[in-house]
């Protein structure tokens, strides 16, 4: 087997790696792996490779079984600039706001590279407050909604009053 | 300069110091992506964009809460060489995207180096906390301190539904990568490495490892981490894999015993003979450098080897690197010149070590 990068020498460094029981690999000569670093490379680079040949992989699929085209060529994140097409050839979004403007087309692929397509973790600390207290809002909403559905106004007007103080207490 | 006091200088404390089960866990490690709110990603960056994120981060860590967690220093990659910042890769500081930013890249270094930021890579910062042996709970806590204490000063991009927004949807949410690099001969030697690996990468999680010819092992040096970050909280993501490390520690410390009682004579002339071509070799590559450390290292844990520093695995795997080499020798060094250099350094190094082999 041929070195992947030089195509001269043998190749005679496997990296090999493992993901969702998938292997996968590239071959390098010696004198190519010592040059790129690779032997240290896979400790290093957190995600870099593998993760990304994922995406790219599952992104490739996407545009290659004419499922996507038409309108989601279309997509353009209004604040950046970028195409929806571009991301699924670099495999990374321009901005933050590239979130809501191809959302319609990240919840797929969401699914399928993540466990869920809610956060529930660490919330930033400056803003963290409002935010909790929106979720417990929506909470509330939501339990209202079935009281009323229930009939059951006792506890709908006790979530009434907790709703009004949580959302005045926003206010200040 | 002699080479104690070269190594002295020249390591981090990740690659000096000890810690919970480091006879097979080398380091612990998390990183945390982060950015900036109202900027596009490093991807689609200026360079006024670029010199503003660096600024920012810059104003973050003069500001108190930072300060209290350490002494911090911004350096930008361009103020940088080359080689310097190929030795920041080396000793896992900052990754070989960053070191090839020279323009729009930076790094914020603690003193002891357990801790590292980088600034404009893929995303405009990431922390990183590097901690010796199995001790992810406090590298989180540290990650997630710094984290706090940065955010003092920046707004965050945050998005109620899909967390910490991230230039690659396979880090947002958590932004979180936990990793340990793991040791594992015993279950290379014994066989069960191949079985065992597959099943850890059928529960969320990635397994990366370096294989020379025929799918043999290649330092039996192993990267587990967490694949998935949103979804799962960080202590969901930790737990998992923490879990996931102490299972394959228990199987490691398992298959060195049976190596021990079925095949002491075999591993014995193994380990000794790869101490010997460690200690009087002529030319080492960097391949056979880690895998006759890794013999050697496991012949220490063993007891077949006596006083050589445990931590001569982790130690010399950073300073055989070519960079560091060059450092050492203060001069560029061809892949051949490297390799006579590289036996050097393992020859003087072991040296100042008091050895003894036992048989
Ligand atoms: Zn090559
Ligand atoms: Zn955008």
């Amino acid at each position: 087997m041929l070195c992947e990068r030089c195509h001269e020498r043998a190749a005679t460094v496997h990296v090999t790696k493992i993901v969702n029981g998938e292997k996968t690999g590239y071959h390098l000569c010696e004198q190519c792996a010592k040059e790129q670093g690779e032997i240290m490379h896979p400790f290093i680079s957190g995600n870099a490779f593998d993760f990304n040949k994922l995406l790219s992989g599952l992104l490739n699929m996407e545009s290659s079984s004419g499922f996507a085209p038409a309108q989601t060529t279309q997509l353009r994140c209004s604040s950046c600039g970028m195409t929806y097409n571009q991301f699924t050839q670099l495999g990374r979004f321009g901005c933050p706001d590239c979130y809501e403007s191809f959302s319609s087309r990240l919840e797929p692929l969401l699914r399928r590279i993540q466990t869920g397509n809610s956060h529930t973790g660490k919330v930033p600390v400056k803003s963290g407050h409002t935010i909790a207290q929106q979720r417990q809002l929506e909470m509330l909403r939501r339990e209202l909604q079935q009281a009323v559905v229930d009939e059951n106004f006792e506890r709908a007007a006790e979530l009434r009053d907790q709703i009004r103080a949580l959302e005045q207490g926003a206010d200040e | 300069m002699s080479l104690s006091d070269f190594l002295q200088r020249a390591m981090s404390r990740w690659m000096r110091d000890g810690g919970p089960d480091d006879d097979i866990v080398l380091t612990s490690r998390i990183r945390v992506a982060r950015n900036v709110q109202g900027y596009p990603f490093p991807i689609l960056q200026t360079d006024s964009h670029a010199s503003d994120v660096i600024e920012m981060v810059g104003k973050a860590i003069e500001a108190a809460p930072v300060k209290e967690l350490g002494q911090y220093e911004l350096i930008r990659c361009r103020d940088l060489s080359a080689l310097d910042r190929q030795v920041l890769v080396e000793k896992h500081l900052i990754s070989p995207d960053l070191a090839e930013q020279e323009k729009h890249g930076a790094v914020v270094l603690r003193d002891d180096e357990l801790v590292s930021i980088m600034v404009n890579e893929e995303d405009h910062i990431r922390i990183q906390c590097i901690l010796p042996g199995m001790r992810l709970d406090d590298a989180w806590k540290l990650a997630t301190s710094i984290d706090d204490a940065l955010e003092n000063k920046l707004v965050y991009a945050f998005h109620e539904k899909y967390g910490y927004l991230t230039a690659c949807p396979t880090n947002v949410g958590t932004g979180i990568r936990a990793s340990v690099m793991m040791h594992l001969p015993g279950l290379v030697l014994s066989g069960s490495i191949n079985r065992l690996l597959s099943a850890v990468s059928q529960v969320g999680l990635a397994v990366r490892g370096i294989y020379g010819e025929g799918s043999e092992s290649f330092g039996n040096l192993f990267q587990v981490s967490n694949q998935i970050t949103l979804g799962e909280t960080e202590e969901e993501i930790i737990g998992n894999l923490q879990s996931v490390v102490y299972q394959l520690i228990e199987h490691e410390r398992n298959a060195r015993q049976q190596l021990l009682q079925r095949n002491r004579t075999q591993l014995e002339d193994r380990v000794s003979r790869s101490f010997g071509i460690l200690a009087y070799a002529r030319r080492m590559d960097s391949r056979e450098t880690l895998e006759r450390l890794s013999d050697v290292r496991l012949g220490i844990d063993l007891g077949i080897i006596q006083g050589v520093s445990a931590g001569i695995l982790k130690e010399l795997m950073v300073t055989t690197q070519p960079a560091f080499l060059q450092k050492y020798f203060s001069r560029e060094l061809s892949a051949s010149e490297r390799d006579v250099r590289r036996a050097a350094l393992i020859r003087e190094r072991l040296r100042l070590d008091d050895t003894e082999v036992h048989g």
